[in-house]
């Protein structure tokens, strides 16, 4: 008979109990939840049996909200307010999207900030559209596992760059999904993959989604999934290859400019004819125009080759670089795994064998293997697997710099820096006296200013007035393993710690989300504090449980007297958490952050001596 | 924070020398980054996670300064209390000189041509160079001659330069 687990008043039961973690491919096209269930990844499915959830949101007269197939069947019908492939808007500028005229909705272009577009439901960023995506995989997985998520892994196209990361998780924070950590897509199909196939040497993913081309290149060697680079395009997908149809099309049929519904429906039919011509060698392309004009013309795989020539070839100088970034050559990749349900086009397919003088290896869903992976990555995350060393080792994928003098950038870190990484920089002041400075941070590997990506404009203040050039301000760029940037500053010879305002060049305010959590969540400041109060008991949660684990993993690092301390601390905070003071549990958990400083200071020392454990340290010279 | 204060010899558990055993060097990373890379912080404390990304950050800073030649010599020397002045003294043998202005004219001619496995050949001497400054490196760190290995260490600097140019230009040729 089983012993039955009493756990002490006021501790959580179970510390080990199965955490609820998901994985979630947030695509271009399509998006997918999966989970990890007896050991096994796989994707959660609705409640008519499908994985795929079409990456479509649809703002309905009745201030309703369709998200998917619903959404998708209703294109041609209402194309202004069914917005598809929002992802390609995510953390851009109006200006960033080549070509607009054959878009059916209404952007607004709101001069610096992200594209926002006019629905009937309003005017929304790509953010809240993402958002209502996130929404309903949330539901989805939440009703298939029965209970409160612990947290979510996102993917995202590797090539995304901060403002685009940024924009992601703050579509998470609008539904109040957590999460564990933003994941590369070829990454995670790496995971999936390698983890299926037992797999140990060099491999590259190529990942051609909807509207994201990814190359990454991964050593894989006994659970650890280390990204020697990665490249890529962020503006290239299988849309693209609809929009050449799209295009032959209209010259080959002789049409003139099309209103809104009928592009719409060109765009499907040119999806579904690329899909077609994946199994067959012609395909007819039937339609008839809201003008009531026919079209009725014959496409061939071999057409739809000569069509898409050069994007299939636009996907080649990426990989080249990213080989040449790892320092390899194609004779020591052992196996390239397509993702992507792009790369199911034959031309895909034979464009890759014949580069990487191999057959590329298809064994796995393309639509399906990032989810899965990410599903792998979360469930480990949230703890659940502690036994093995599954570790992902992941890069930056572009360079960031600092705008100097005469509109130049100077790199502060490279691309395929492995994450976490930090840079520091010096800088002095220009005139006497100088208490402010401002600092652009961009994104990107040209030289000039003006062909990078302006990712913030950070203002130092509070500089001590000091003679031009005596100060030394250090500015600390860190890049979390998110691949989000922070940034800190400090002033050398006084210590003092600088003021930075950040101005995000794309992302979203601080502002700007709360208030579109008000909107979401009904208006009233009521509700707002109820929101804030909840959130404060669940950090409160969240750390009881985290030194709680911690003590009872590592209590023998600490003196009795220090041990009690922190207990007193935990029970202090645990009293607190059940009042509803939001002020004095913030207080209360700032309170025992402090106290287990050196205690956490202490575990990662005793971590890194166990990374050695075992090894002959007198041998090392130590 | 004495943890941060160790040397990357010591964080990554190698002794301090320049001669480096490159499978250990990736293996006692990949151990260290096994316990204390953030992945394995998500659900800790605010604290444990700032201190593991910490811990991360120095862990990939140790391992790519220990895996470069050039960045490992240039720290050794540092540890030995020598700056290389990489910047600042740019003063060179004469033959050095001469054979980086053949070099760069070599560039310049390969980039006109639009020649491609030129600058690849280049790219092999320019390696092969490296390798010999590499070595005398070597000889220069048992002997504790730490001015010759600082030299070694601008020379070899210079040389990474001129490749990664080389890169860059192979790139703007293949994208033309």
């Amino acid at each position: 008979m089983a012993l039955l687990q009493i756990a002490e008043p006021g501790m959580s039961a179970a510390p080990h109990q199965h955490k609820l973690a998901i994985g979630i491919d947030l695509g271009t096209t399509n998006s997918l939840v999966a989970t990890v269930q007896s050991g096994m990844s796989l994707c959660l499915q609705d409640e008519h049996g499908h994985a795929l959830l079409p990456s479509v949101v649809r703002y309905l007269e009745n201030g309703q909200i369709a998200v998917g197939h619903a959404a998708q069947s209703a294109q041609s019908e209402d194309p202004k307010n069914t917005i598809s492939s929002v992802k390609r808007f995510m953390g851009r500028r109006i200006n960033d999207i080549p070509d607009t005229t054959h878009i059916p909705y209404t952007f607004r272009d709101t001069g610096v900030g992200m594209v926002q577009i006019e629905t009937r439901g309003g005017i929304k960023s790509p953010v809240e559209i993402s958002a209502e995506i996130l929404r309903t995989l949330k539901t989805r997985a939440e009703k298939a596992l029965g209970g409160e998520l612990t947290g979510a892994v996102i993917t995202v196209p590797a090539y995304f760059d901060d403002a685009q990361r940024q924009a992601t998780k703050d579509a998470a924070r609008l539904v109040g999904l957590t999460v564990l950590r933003l994941l590369n897509e070829p990454t995670a199909a790496a995971v999936a993959y390698g983890l299926d196939n037992a797999s140990e040497g060099i491999y590259v993913i190529y990942d051609l989604g909807g509207g994201t081309f990814d190359v990454s290149i991964l050593r894989l060697s006994k659970g650890i999934f280390e990204v020697l680079a990665t490249n890529g395009d962020s503006a290239l997908g299988g849309d693209d290859f609809d929009h050449r149809i799209f295009c032959w099309i209209l010259s080959e049929a002789g049409l003139p400019p099309l209103n809104q519904e009928d592009t719409r429906t060109l765009l499907t039919k040119s999806r579904e004819v690329k899909e077609w011509l994946s199994e067959n060698t012609e395909a007819q392309i039937t339609s008839v125009l809201s003008t009531g004009q026919l079209v009725n013309i014959k496409l061939t795989a071999d057409k739809l080759v000569e069509l898409t020539q050069t994007l299939v070839t636009k996907t080649l100088n990426p990989t080249r670089k990213a080989l040449r970034d790892a320092g390899l050559s194609i004779e020591e990749i052992k196996g390239v795994v397509m993702v992507g349900g792009a790369t199911r086009m034959p031309q895909i397919r034979q464009a890759v064998a014949e580069f990487f003088k191999q057959e590329p290896l298809t064994n796995l869903d393309p639509d399906k293997v990032v989810a899965l992976g990410a599903a792998i990555q979360a469930n480990v995350l949230a703890g659940n697997r502690s036994d093995d060393d599954l570790l992902l080792l992941d890069v930056i994928p572009l360079s960031l710099g600092l705008e100097t003098m005469g509109g130049l950038v100077e790199r502060v870190i490279p691309r395929n820096a492995t994450l976490p990484v930090a840079r520091a920089q010096d800088f002095t002041t220009f005139k006497d006296g100088q208490t402010a400075m401002s600092i652009h941070v961009l994104q990107g590997e040209r030289e000039l200013v003006s062909d990078c990506r302006s990712l913030a404009k950070f203002e130092l203040r509070g500089i001590p007035p000091m003679v031009a050039g005596a100060a030394r301000i250090r500015v600390t760029f860190q890049v979390d393993a998110d691949g989000l940037l922070s940034v800190t500053a400090r002033e050398q010879s006084s210590g003092v710690v600088a003021d930075i305002v950040v101005k995000p060049s794309y992302g979203l305010s601080e502002d700007q989300i709360i208030n579109m959590l008000k909107s979401s969540f009904g208006a009233a400041e009521q509700d707002k504090q109820a929101r804030a109060l909840r959130e404060a008991i669940v950090d409160a949660e969240r750390l009881i449980e985290a030194i709680n684990a911690a003590l009872a993993e590592d209590g023998h690092l600490l003196s009795a007297d220090e041990k009690a301390s922190i207990e007193a601390q935990v029970n202090a905070l645990e009293a607190t958490r059940h009042g509803n003071e939001k002020d004095s549990i913030i207080q209360a958990v700032e309170a025992l952050n402090h106290a287990t400083e050196n205690f956490a200071a202490r575990r990662m020392d005793a971590s890194v001596k166990q990374a050695f454990a075992g090894q002959d340290l007198n041998k090392l010279e130590l | 924070m004495e943890l941060l204060q160790r040397n990357y010899f010591e964080l990554l558990a190698l002794p301090a020398q320049f001669e480096v055993d490159l499978t250990l060097l990736d293996q006692h990373y990949r151990s260290l980054q096994s316990e204390v890379h953030p992945d394995r912080f998500v659900t800790a404390s605010a604290n444990e996670r700032m201190q593991s990304m910490q811990v991360a950050t120095q862990a990939n800073e140790a391992y790519q300064t220990l895996k470069n030649t050039t960045a490992r010599a240039r720290y050794l020397l540092q540890l030995n209390g020598i700056e290389t002045l990489e910047e600042s003294n740019t003063a060179m043998p004469g033959d050095f000189l001469m054979l980086q202005m053949e070099w760069r004219e070599a560039i310049d001619d390969a980039n006109s041509a639009k020649d491609i496995s030129a600058l690849d050949q280049l790219l092999v001497e320019i390696r092969q160079m490296a390798q010999q400054l590499s070595q005398g490196l070597s000889v220069q760190f048992a002997q504790k001659s730490y001015q010759e290995a600082s030299e070694s260490v601008r020379k070899l600097s210079f040389i990474d330069k001129i490749s990664a140019d080389i890169h860059r230009v192979i790139e703007q040729l293949e994208n033309a």
